[in-house]
């Protein structure tokens, strides 16, 4: 650093001790992964340069004394070369290298989710009331038929003539979403499967494989198959309840995954199927995939090696040419498509991409159900939403604008205790979540864990029934695009437009 | 039966009403161009729009006859546009491959009429059968009966409706009947799957115009039984699905059956508090939300069937009624015209 004048930058946390509350017993020097805090004979000295807001010192702390303030330090203040600019031009005029992140994007953007009201009934409609009459959140995902064909029996009786395909039946219209195995700890993954199982859903493996310790939750598991393949053999397809292809990832489209090698522990390194130590850096394209034509062929092939018993998703991050996209991969024969906005989660992304590149998962879902149906596509497929689904009043509004369900990841990882600190990369998660050492996730109880991810599944899904009764619908699918019963709040009529939502007083 | 009976009926539900719209549809009141779709179309005037019409017609096929309705004014109801019907005989070649051309043709272009700002719109448009409705303060059942002078029509299967106003009183279109060729709907109540119904049916090509509950059902039951061949039992199943939990109790090929319905039919599912009565030139149903929001009352006497909001309106027309019944949730009534 001999030859760099750009000395330290300034601190972006501060950390502080209020000393007359401090009793010195040591819990935030053992708790803090990052080196915050030291002992030094009767006193714990701060280092707040390695500070990632994590939390996990204020959380232990049994008397309050830690306090935490971001940016400390004033710099001149400017609307176009703000702090974030200036700081990313430091970071790369000392490194020449790509500055990676983790966690979703950061980039102050209007949530489009937060400008859709939602609609209740008044006197021209009763509201219904899910405690004395019933409201279905039964959710099934995949392939529909969009008729149906029947045939005459010996006796004269008609019966049906088509064969449903497998489809996956959710009680709520809630999964969790891929995170791997490698990304995550795997703790994590057990919380996350027997919280699965406990409220009647599914996880994702995301594209790290399964570890033997999930296998017996392995009917709620979809596991997924990435571009770098890591952890696909047969038994792995065998053992899911369904198969998704991961084209795309809504935090790095147009680019692979990215597994920094800090976190390819041995078990991860045996169950990825790639040397201990090392980074997992998948491709950006599947190399059986240069053409839309060749999708099929791959769907096609999983099917046939497992049987065409399971489902088969396809998930793609969400793009300009979105519509034409999901029109693709629908005729494909993948029987759910999930669609990945711009603001969805990673272990570790590029920073520009995850900042820069995509669209709204609000858009592209409402373009997604927009197009299949003028296609006469919509039945072929479940639309899943995905990339920044925080509370249930999403899943209400994303269901609305035409998805079958959604995908949550950043905010089952926040119920197990994560702070959104968007450190995940460096594998040093202070809670034990994403992080492979050992020491780090024996601190995440999965028992503890997946009864928090099921409380908060639970929890919403009781909101979602409380807000469909007070719109007087009682069935899930008759939730499902009905954009008449959301106003768009301070939108513009271009962007209404292309939600099919009229403005409030319309 | 002419329709002085259903005129009284239906004025005994008054209170039901705001006096700003009713409407009436009867089958068979055409005997002597059975043979021909009769439309009647509202005309805001007889020159630019029903030149309109005029011409979308010869587009499509040929005007065997037509004139206004024969109507009578009444003093409080302020006449809105010409009613105006006619025989048409569509060119059944120009919907080739399909299994009912004419019935097409005719869909398409009362689409085509409706869609458009002309000054018309055809309420109706099938075969021995037409709507007489009419909006705006004033209009009363009895004030609108009197008006088309509903007792000089003599029909086999009536149904009716007294509006109460929410939307536009003053659009004579708004009202139920709603009719498309062979089906006539009436609504008691208002669904709350509008949105999702509509985008559904429009994606086969129908285009609702008016904003109403009752047009959307009455395409997405003309989807249903003649373009899907549903049975109507499970059109209505597929409108008003049984819960999930029920289904689950089911034996397994009933399980399978209506299973296979939610998962093609989702889209179409109605919810929210209704009653609909649904018409054809062989059969009459009445079915409800599969909560039974919206009442629904069954009488029966020889061989006709009444179905109304009100065991009175039932009385009225037929005070010798022998049965009277309430159907529960989810238990439709189908009624055949005897052949």
């Amino acid at each position: 650093m001999s030859d760099c004048n750009l000395g330290s930058m300034p601190l972006r946390y501060r950390v502080t001790i209020d000393r007359d509350q401090c009793m010195e017993c040591g819990r935030c020097v053992d708790n803090c992964s990052y080196g915050v805090f030291r002992q030094d004979g009767d006193k714990i000295l701060i280092n707040s340069r390695k500070c990632t807001a994590c939390h996990r010192c204020i959380t232990y702390c049994p008397r309050d004394a830690i306090m935490l303030a971001e940016h400390p330090c004033d710099y001149r203040s400017h609307p176009v070369w703000n702090q974030q600019v200036r700081e990313s031009i430091y970071n790369q005029a000392r490194t020449g290298k790509i500055i990676l992140a983790g966690m979703g994007s950061v980039a102050n953007l209007p949530v489009i989710f937060d400008r859709l009201m939602l609609d209740a009934c008044q006197v021209t409609t009763p509201p219904t009331d899910p405690l004395r009459e019933p409201v279905e959140l039964r959710t099934y995902l995949g392939k529909k038929p969009s008729k149906l064909d029947f045939r005459q029996k010996a006796n004269g009786d008609v019966e049906l003539a088509t064969e449903l395909t497998p489809n996956l039946m959710i009680e709520t219209p809630i999964l969790l979403g891929h995170m791997s195995y490698g990304a995550i700890s795997l703790n994590a993954h057990l919380a996350m499967a027997r919280a699965a199982q406990e409220v009647g859903t599914f996880m994702g493996t995301g594209e790290g494989g399964l570890h033997p310790g999930l296998y017996p939750y392995q009917d709620r598991v979809i596991v997924q198959v990435a571009s770098g393949r890591f952890g696909v053999n047969i038994d792995y397809l065998e053992r899911g309840a369904a198969i998704e292809l991961k084209l795309g990832q809504g935090a790095k489209p147009g680019i692979g995954g990215h597994l920094t090698g800090e976190k390819v522990s041995a078990d991860v390194s045996r169950t990825r199927m790639i040397p201990q130590g090392s980074d997992a850096i998948s491709p950006a394209p599947h190399h059986d995939i240069y053409g839309i034509e060749d999708l099929p062929q791959l769907v096609r092939s999983v099917k046939e090696a497992t049987g065409w018993k399971k489902p088969i998703f396809a998930k793609i991050a969400a793009v300009n040419n979105n519509a034409e996209n999901v029109a693709a991969v629908a005729r494909s024969g993948v029987d759910a498509i999930a669609i990945d906005g711009f603001r969805g989660g990673t272990g570790a992304a590029p920073r520009v991409f995850r900042d820069h590149v995509g669209i709204p998962i609000e858009v592209a879902i409402a373009t997604a159900d927009k197009e299949l149906r003028k296609q006469g596509l919509r039945n072929e497929v479940s639309l899943i939403a995905c990339g920044s689904i925080r509370e249930s009043a999403d899943v209400m509004k994303a269901i609305a604008l035409g998805a079958d369900a959604v995908y949550i990841a950043t905010a089952a990882l926040a119920a197990m205790g994560c702070r959104v600190c968007g450190n995940c990369y460096q594998g040093l998660c202070p809670w034990g979540i994403a992080t492979q050492r050992q020491d780090l996730v024996d601190r995440l109880n999965p028992d503890v864990a997946s009864k928090q991810v099921a409380n908060l599944i639970h929890a919403w899904t009781l909101e979602i029934t409380e807000l469909m009764g007070a719109a007087g619908i009682t069935s899930i699918e008759s939730l499902r695009g009905n954009r008449d019963r959301l106003r768009g709040y301070m939108l513009d009529a271009g962007l209404l437009d292309v939600l099919d939502v009229k403005p409030i007083g319309a | 039966m002419d329709g002085s009976g259903i005129r009284q009926a239906l004025s005994m539900m008054n209170e039901r009403g705001s006096g700003e719209g009713a409407g009436y549809v009867a089958y068979g009141i055409y005997p002597d161009y059975r043979d021909c779709y009769a439309l009647h179309v509202f005309l805001d005037n007889t020159c630019e729009s029903k030149a309109v019409v005029d011409a979308t017609l010869e587009q499509w096929g040929a005007i065997e006859h037509d004139e206004a309705i024969p109507t009578c004014n009444q003093q409080n109801l302020r006449t809105a546009c010409t009613p105006w019907r006619y025989f048409f005989r569509p060119d059944a070649s120009l919907a080739p491959g399909s299994a009912s051309p004419e019935k097409d043709v005719v869909t398409n272009l009362v689409m085509q009429i409706n869609g458009c700002v002309n000054g018309a719109e055809v309420v109706s448009s099938g075969k021995n059968v037409g709507v007489f409705k009419a909006g705006g303060s004033g209009a009363w059942p009895e004030v609108v009966a009197d008006y088309y002078r509903i007792e000089d029509y003599e029909g086999y299967l009536w149904l009716a409706h007294n509006r109460y106003a929410t939307a536009s009183p003053e659009k004579w279109e708004r009202p139920d009947p709603f009719n498309l060729h062979d089906w006539s709907v009436v609504e008691n109540g208002k669904t709350t799957t509008y949105g999702t119904n509509r985008r559904y049916v429009e994606s086969f090509g129908y285009n609702c115009t008016t904003s109403t509950d009752s047009e959307v059902i009455t395409y997405l039951i003309d989807l249903l039984v003649r373009r899907h061949g549903l049975d109507i039992n499970l059109a209505i199943r597929a409108l008003a699905p049984p819960y999930w939990e029920e289904i689950d109790r089911m034996p397994e090929a009933e399980q399978k059956l209506n299973r296979a319905l939610r998962f093609a039919y989702g889209a179409a599912t109605m919810n929210g508090p209704f009653t609909v009565v649904a018409a054809s030139p062989d059969m009459m149903v009445g079915f409800t939300d599969r909560g039974k929001l919206r009442p629904m009352v069954v009488g029966e006497c020889a061989d006709r069937l009444f179905i109304a909001s009100e065991e009175s309106a039932i009385r009225t027309m037929e005070p010798e009624v022998e049965s009277i019944t309430r159907p529960a949730a989810g238990e439709p009534v189908i009624g055949r015209v005897a052949p």
